[in-house]
């Protein structure tokens, strides 16, 4: 199987620029260079390059939003909150390759005429910003970042600036205002950050593996990349497994293998001979699959026809033995916690919904209630500005949809089966 | 020119028109918190949303330009079914404390409750977030944390229309509030109209906090009497008290805003007034019924005039004083009097504060008026020099005091004239020493106009008849000149008004029609 990112990732030296050169690191770029702008952006939308962030907007149309006209400066942003519970593979990025992420950068900045890139780094990341700096110090002092990179002229500068904790940070606008030393809030759209984005200029935000793939796509062409995926969804994907799983950890993955083998045979099954009881696929965020929906190739359309997305790439194994309103309870106070209090909907849905589960746990809940929690999601989805009142209505209805009998168990026994309580 | 369509009615709106604007222009009323047409767009109360054709999800109505072709609607039960859930979710936190809340009877949650909710409560009592309740942010404002719905836009008032920023959000999702930030109160002029953009009971006025249930008041359009500005106003009443100014939008003038000086105008209308004619004898003054005090003033002036010539009667009139009432006054002094000394008062105390936005350092609603008249400002001083210089037997004074003169000074200048007359509303230096007070209407008391610092003629009109015994200026002025033999007849302000269009280069063509509710610039330079 072909790896796309972490090939060297073994090799505890392959965060240093030399053995990274050594290696074959910076080849695209010098291959970048030596072809036409429009042709790498072509290579990118050839190779159907998903955002991997959770969204899954194709890349190189992304890009294509940007103004034709180059008399406002551009930015790029690179998304490294990594936020979405479950999610961890930015982080391995970013401390065993920093300079695949670097070198997609430069390419991206190039391709689209950037000349200033900030990396936006989730705040708990101190290490990881550690190592990134290092390795961005490392780039400027051999002339793959600064002026005149590698002698052709082109300028580009990377910051790095660490974010302060908030989960909301990671939806690219208020990424954007937190970049700006604003409060963390979503921006409405239109305008797009591809019109108006950080400090008012054409912004470009794409997720740490998104432009870590860009190297290999230009080394090896679009269409290569787009053969290793599956339909409109190419390349590898970096998999995270978490939950009572033999090999817990990221996995690079073809798109397209099934969930089931991910979690059966690259995780290693399940452990402790534990039964399999649900599966978030792709981040807290998205829709729970019962065990028997899981033979569905993990890829963007597939996921999308059986209601849940593959999101962040991240897996959460649920085992037999737990208690589903408590997990669901776990994740609405998740969301009510970090609802940026913005919109109505989210900012009153997200804390009720957390209430109401919390009280149903804890063996208080009232006749209606489950109605009630599925009435509130609807006033929730597809009402506010930005995703995150989805991000807790649609894990909250699948949640009863597909464990209902676990919901009124909880009610008419007044009390938590699996003997919780808060 | 796109053409829309909206609840099956077909417009054409001029491109880049909202929904939200195109639906108001065609009078269909779409529910909103946060928009507020002189902010910019939050787009975060979500209240707005409506059903877009070709659009999967309901959109909001206040960022949502309309495109050629694009079919709305407003009144679809997907629609009602959103924003009864968004109201559901307001209110959820609220502590529902109407009888106690002054915002009660124009509350935006009360209204669209009524309109849209009159849902039960499914949220638990208990389960309700406290917030900060009565909080001084400073500036006229009291907080109310719980009554806050997020809407932002007193944030971006702060930040777009004073650009001082003292509000601002704090902590996250159902325990998000604003406030100031610690130690640093509202800091600016015009904090009091975060009290009228507040759509609920949040942000309230301390001046007109448990002051007056709202539904009892009645309101006059009027023009702020506090500078030259003439921001325009809605002037709120009861019986015959004043209880607060709201801004009244003029896009032209004041946009939607006000001064908080100015929202304190109002308080003149209440106190220390004169409110009946006083003959003062031997120095102990004495209220008198009109017809005695007129006669008296009439024939003091004419027998004045009969013994020391015109040259010995002078007017200083006010620019406090309507256009109106000024032509009257110039009138009464040329015609009339036949004196050439007439004068205005130029400037009042507190006179020169100014800012770059509203407040004007000219503290009189109508000096532009006056001198549009032709009374001039420079006979000012030649008539206060005639006066301390003992070369005035008869002094007609319009307003409560003299220029910026303090109570003293005005009382010892007109000591040295034998008989000083006062058309004024309040107590004051001038009233002390006037051997005859003709108490005058207030602003709300009375219509007329006034001609602002930029020559915008505006209109005001009378909420209540004159408290007490006071009288409008007009016809206190036409009462004494027709008692001197001026053969005066007019009806009302208007008549007036019609003779100054004939009569006055400045504002030929006029009419209180043409002048309607946001004001005409006059013509010529003042």
């Amino acid at each position: 199987m072909e790896l796309v990112l972490t090939k060297h990732f073994g090799n505890e030296k392959y965060r240093r620029l030399d053995t990274y050169e050594e290696l074959g690191g910076y080849e695209a770029l010098r291959k970048a260079f030596s072809m036409p702008k429009e042709q790498i952006i072509e290579e990118v939308k050839k190779a159907n390059l998903r955002g991997r962030g959770g969204a899954g907007f194709p890349a190189g149309v992304k890009w294509g939003f940007l103004p034709k006209d180059l008399s406002r400066p551009r930015i790029l942003v690179i998304n490294a909150d990594e936020g979405e519970p479950g999610t961890f593979k930015d982080r391995l990025i970013m401390t065993k390759g920093p300079h695949l992420l670097l070198e997609g950068i430069v390419i991206t900045s190039f391709a689209l005429s950037i000349h200033s890139a900030y990396i936006y780094i989730r705040g708990e990341f101190v290490r990881e910003a550690g190592i990134l700096q290092e390795a961005i110090d490392e780039a400027y002092a051999k002339g793959y970042l600064g002026k005149n990179i590698q002698g052709t002229g082109f300028d580009l500068d990377v910051t790095v600036h660490r974010g302060a904790g908030a989960y909301i940070c990671g939806e690219e606008t208020s990424l954007i205002n937190s970049l700006e030393g604003k409060r963390g809030w979503p921006r409405l759209k239109p305008p797009f950050p591809a019109a108006i984005g950080a400090f008012g200029l054409p912004t470009i935000v794409n997720n740490v593996e998104t432009i870590a793939d860009v190297p290999w796509i230009i080394t090896n062409g679009g269409e290569k990349f787009a053969s290793l995926g599956m339909g409109k969804d190419g390349g590898n994907r970096l998999v995270c497994v978490s939950g009572p799983v033999n090999r817990p950890g990221v996995f690079e993955l073809p798109v397209g293998v099934t969930l089931r083998e991910i979690i059966e045979v690259h995780a290693g099954g399940m452990r402790d001979g534990k039964a399999l009881k649900a599966v978030i696929p792709g981040g807290s965020s998205t829709p729970v699959l019962r065990p028997d929906e899981i033979d569905v190739p993990y890829e963007i359309e597939s996921m999308q026809k059986i209601g849940t997305m593959v999101g962040s790439g991240a897996i959460i194994v649920i085992p037999e033995g737990t208690c589903m309103v408590r997990a669901l309870s776990v994740l609405m106070n998740f969301y009510a916690h970090e609802s940026c209090g913005q919109c109505t909907p989210c900012r009153e849905g997200t804390g009720w919904l957390a209430k109401l589960l919390r009280r149903i746990e804890n063996g208080e809940g009232r006749e209606g209630d489950l109605e009630l929690i599925l009435n509130v999601c609807d006033n929730m989805l597809g009402r506010t500005i930005c995703p995150l009142a989805d991000a807790a209505a649609m894990p909250a209805q699948s949640f009863l949809w597909k464990f209902r009998e676990e919901f009124d168990r909880h009610l008419l026994d007044k009390k938590c089966p699996f003997g919780n309580r808060f | 020119m796109p053409n829309f369509t909206i609840n099956g009615i077909t417009l054409d709106v001029p491109g880049g028109t909202t929904i939200l604007q195109a639906a108001e222009a065609a009078g269909i009323e779409i529910p909103h918190y946060c928009y507020h047409p002189n902010l910019s767009i939050a787009g975060n109360c979500r209240m707005c949303l409506v059903e877009v054709e070709k659009f999967p999800k309901l959109q909001i109505a206040c960022n949502t330009v309309v495109t050629e072709g694009m079919v709305v609607k407003t009144d679809s039960e997907k629609v009602r079914q959103a924003v009864t859930g968004v109201l559901e979710l307001m209110l959820l936190h609220h502590p529902i404390d109407c009888p106690i809340c002054d915002q009660a009877g124009e509350c935006g949650l009360q209204i669209y409750y009524m309109k849209y909710g009159l849902h039960k409560s499914r949220h638990a009592l208990e389960d309700k977030v406290h917030k900060r309740k009565v909080q001084d942010i400073g500036g006229q404002i009291v907080l109310d944390a719980e009554r806050c719905i997020l809407c932002s836009r007193c944030v971006r008032f702060l930040d777009e229309v004073t650009g001082t920023g003292e509000l601002a959000f704090f902590q996250r999702g159902d325990h998000s509030e604003i406030s100031i930030f610690p130690g640093k109160p509202l800091d600016n002029d015009y904090t009091g109209n975060l009290a009228d953009i507040c759509p609920v009971g949040a942000l309230t006025s301390k001046d007109f906090r448990f002051r007056c249930r709202v539904w009892l008041l009645r309101g006059t359009r009027s023009i702020c009497p506090g500078c030259a500005n003439g921001c325009n106003v809605e002037a709120h009443f009861k019986e015959e008290i004043l209880y607060r100014l709201k801004p009244r939008r003029n896009d032209e003038v004041n946009q939607m805003w006000m001064c908080d000086p100015g929202r304190l105008e109002y308080k003149k209308a209440n106190e220390a007034r004169l409110l009946t004619p006083i003959l003062r004898e031997n120095g102990t003054p004495k209220a008198v019924p009109w017809e005695a005090v007129l006669s008296s003033v009439a024939f003091r002036l004419w027998e004045t005039v009969e013994k020391h010539g015109p040259e010995s009667v002078a007017v200083l009139a006010s620019p406090q004083f309507s256009n109106e009432e000024l032509y009257l006054a110039r009138k009464l002094a040329a015609e009339v009097l036949r004196t050439p000394h007439l004068g205005f008062s130029p400037r009042t105390p507190g006179d020169g504060f100014s800012d770059d936005f509203l407040i004007k350092a000219d503290k009189n609603p109508n000096t532009r008026g006056a001198k549009l008249l032709g009374i001039s400002e420079e006979k000012f001083l030649d008539i206060v020099q005639r006066a301390a210089g003992g070369k005035l037997s008869a002094l007609l004074v319009f307003g409560n005091g003299i220029a910026d003169l303090s109570d003293e000074e005005t009382e010892t200048l007109l000591s040295n004239v034998p008989y000083v007359v006062q058309i004024g509303t309040n107590e004051g230096g001038v009233s002390r020493v006037a051997h005859a007070v003709l108490p005058s209407a207030s602003f709300a008391e009375r219509g007329g106009t006034f001609t602002n610092h930029a020559g915008r003629v505006q209109r005001f009109w009378m909420g209540f008849p004159p408290r007490g015994k006071a009288r409008s200026g007009l016809e206190i002025i036409t009462a004494l000149a027709n008692r001197l033999g001026g053969g005066w007849k007019y009806a009302g302000e208007a008549s007036v008004f019609r003779e100054i269009a004939q009569s006055e280069a400045s504002f030929a063509g006029m009419s209180y029609e043409s002048i309607g509710g946001s004001g005409q610039v006059a013509g010529g330079k003042g």
